[in-house]
């Protein structure tokens, strides 16, 4: 079995976000980068397992330039068995999905994996370009996965419930809370990711239709308003007058 | 044309779609174009009433194996929709379905897409700039689209529908229906209340109610305000409650109208999840609570008396409105 997981780089869940003078592009001092959370916690861990039970590799891939590479070494902590790094800027998500869709085509994976969405650009929509790229079906939001052969059983979040599905390989899948559970690297994965692969690939031509011109901070909250515990009415008829929530 | 897809599981059409078809209209009133809806499956009922909210016309592609909403299936027939009605705005709404579908569409129109926007975008020559939250919350981004189709996907609650005109009758749109990979083999709905992500008003409830046996007052609040409830993390993890229930960065990110935060010290990582409500009320003894800073209303309080007492407010406006 062939895995594929894409790894993308994010800021630091708690990092403090800021813009150029300008608001053009997003300020990196000081920010620390982590892998997104969801590709590491959920897609990469349960490829890694679904691995160990049954056999193969798990390819990590990721589209950035070299300083991401210690995103991708611990990838391969983890316990990715080798891993890629197209050489670009992942300045949007259609030019990354079309890389890795250019990467992957000629590779025949089983099963790709990817983070329910990455926690910088919120955007959900590398999974369903990918898939479409590759034309293989996508299951997004899944949330519990079990293969038998060549037919995946997905579990998968909509609001309001829970969907069964089943798909036959190769596939897409995004992966969401339920997946699996967070793996910390050991020192023994992290001595061995040293000597694990990491190729460094070219990217293919690729337009971008979309992209961000203008960053900013939200409007600042005018600072809460504290309401005294004994005067609830008092709380409503705020709700309500003056916010007109209820 | 703006053509907007109106997601209808089990043939109801969402309130989703609602607001999605509301939004289309204002951007096809901008762009001086038609506003036309398009609804997929058998089993849909009352599609023409998307008249009401603004779609001129009103399509069905009419096919039960467009029930189960594969993917693949659904975006090769909206791509082909959008080809022969000539749509150059294709709106879908942010939700499961959406975002398995948006960008399939995008790249089978070879068109810029940008999902999640909260806004009513501008339009520069034959450029859309369009809002969407960032970085979790933390930001807001002004997108520009540049290709002859775009694609949009609207995040939930951002505007609410809008009935101003009259329904219409629904077309039938006839288009070849490839054969679908994914098998729904059964979908578990979660009895009650309205979904979280789509809920306007929401009670969540964290780490400071102590004990599961506790809940009864939050549900009550929940119940006198017809609120959805929600929980922080570690109670979700505690198995305190459902895991559904769970909202934050890990869990459902919501945006309600009225978020309220019992016993819930606000981390980073819930905020993240909730940070887009439009007015948050945070109720907690411990007046040092980071989300008082995320809060427009705080009571520094002992939730064992607020709570109730809030519900018996609530009772009370309510009885009288």
């Amino acid at each position: 079995m062939k895995f594929l997981v894409c790894i993308s780089q994010t800021p630091d869940t708690t990092a403090k976000i800021s813009f150029n003078a300008d608001g053009t592009a997003f300020n990196p001092a000081g920010v620390q980068f982590i892998m997104n959370p969801y590709d590491e916690w959920y897609a990469l861990v349960r490829a890694c397992e679904l691995k160990e039970a049954l056999g193969g590799t798990v390819v990590a891939i990721n589209v950035g330039p070299a300083t991401n590479e210690t995103t991708i070494r611990k990838a391969l902590a983890i316990g990715a068995d080798e891993a890629v790094r197209i050489d670009a800027e992942p300045h949007s998500s259609a030019y990354v999905a079309s890389q890795i869709g250019a990467y992957a085509k000629a590779e025949n994976f089983d099963l790709i994996f990817l983070g329910k969405e990455t926690i910088d650009y919120n955007g959900s929509e590398v999974g369903s370009m990918l898939a479409e790229h590759l034309d293989l079906p996508f299951i997004s939001y899944a949330s519990k996965l079990e293969l038998n052969g060549n037919m995946a059983t997905v579990e998968r979040e909509i609001e309001g419930g829970v969907q069964v599905l089943e798909v036959e390989l190769p596939a897409v899948v995004s992966a969401a809370k339920g997946m699996a559970e967070q793996r910390i690297p050991n020192m023994r994965g992290i001595m061995m990711a040293r000597s694990k692969p990491l190729k460094v690939v070219q990217p293919v031509e690729s337009t971008d239709h979309a992209g961000v011109t203008r960053f900013e901070l939200p409007p600042a909250k005018a600072g809460v308003k504290l309401v005294d515990p004994e005067q609830m009415d008092e709380l409503v008829r705020l709700l309500h007058e003056e916010a007109k929530v209820i | 044309m703006v053509l907007i897809y109106a997601e209808s599981p089990n043939g109801q059409l969402k309130k989703a779609a609602l607001e999605a078809v509301t939004y289309g209209k204002h951007v096809a009133d901008m762009l001086g174009v038609e506003c036309a809806a398009i609804t997929l499956g058998n089993n849909v009922t009352d599609a023409g009433s998307l008249g009401k909210y603004g779609a001129a016309r009103v399509f069905n592609v009419n096919s039960s194996n467009l029930n189960d909403l594969d993917s693949q299936v659904t975006a090769a027939v909206l791509a082909n929709a959008a080809k022969n009605l000539n749509a150059s705005v294709i709106v879908l709404s942010h939700t499961s379905t959406g975002k398995s579908i948006a960008g399939r569409l995008a790249v089978r129109l070879d068109a810029g897409l940008v999902s999640g926007v909260n806004a009513l975008p501008e339009s520069n020559g034959d450029t859309l700039l369009v809002k969407k939250s960032v970085f979790s919350g933390k930001a807001i981004a002004t997108y520009a689209i540049n290709s002859p189709v775009k694609v949009l996907s609207l995040m939930g609650n951002a505007l609410r529908p809008e009935a101003t005109g009259a329904p219409v009758s629904v077309e039938t749109l006839d288009i070849a229906i490839p054969a679908g990979k994914v098998r729904v083999k059964e979908t578990k709905t979660i009895d009650g209340r309205v979904p979280l992500p789509e809920a306007e008003v929401v009670v969540s409830a964290g780490r400071g109610m102590k004990d599961p046996s506790n809940w009864g007052i939050v549900e009550e609040l929940a119940e006198a305000l017809d609120a959805t409830t929600a929980c922080s993390r570690p109670v979700a993890d505690s198995n305190w409650r459902p895991h559904h229930e769970h909202v934050g960065q890990t869990g459902i990110a919501i945006r309600p109208n009225l978020y309220i935060a019992i016993g819930i010290s606000g981390a980073i990582q819930h905020l993240a999840g909730v940070n887009n409500s439009k007015v948050i009320v945070v109720i907690n003894k411990d007046t040092e609570a980071p989300f008082f800073k995320a809060a427009d209303y705080g009571v520094v309080g002992d939730l064992f008396d607020v709570v109730p007492r809030l519900t018996e407010a609530v009772r009370k406006f309510k009885a009288s409105t």
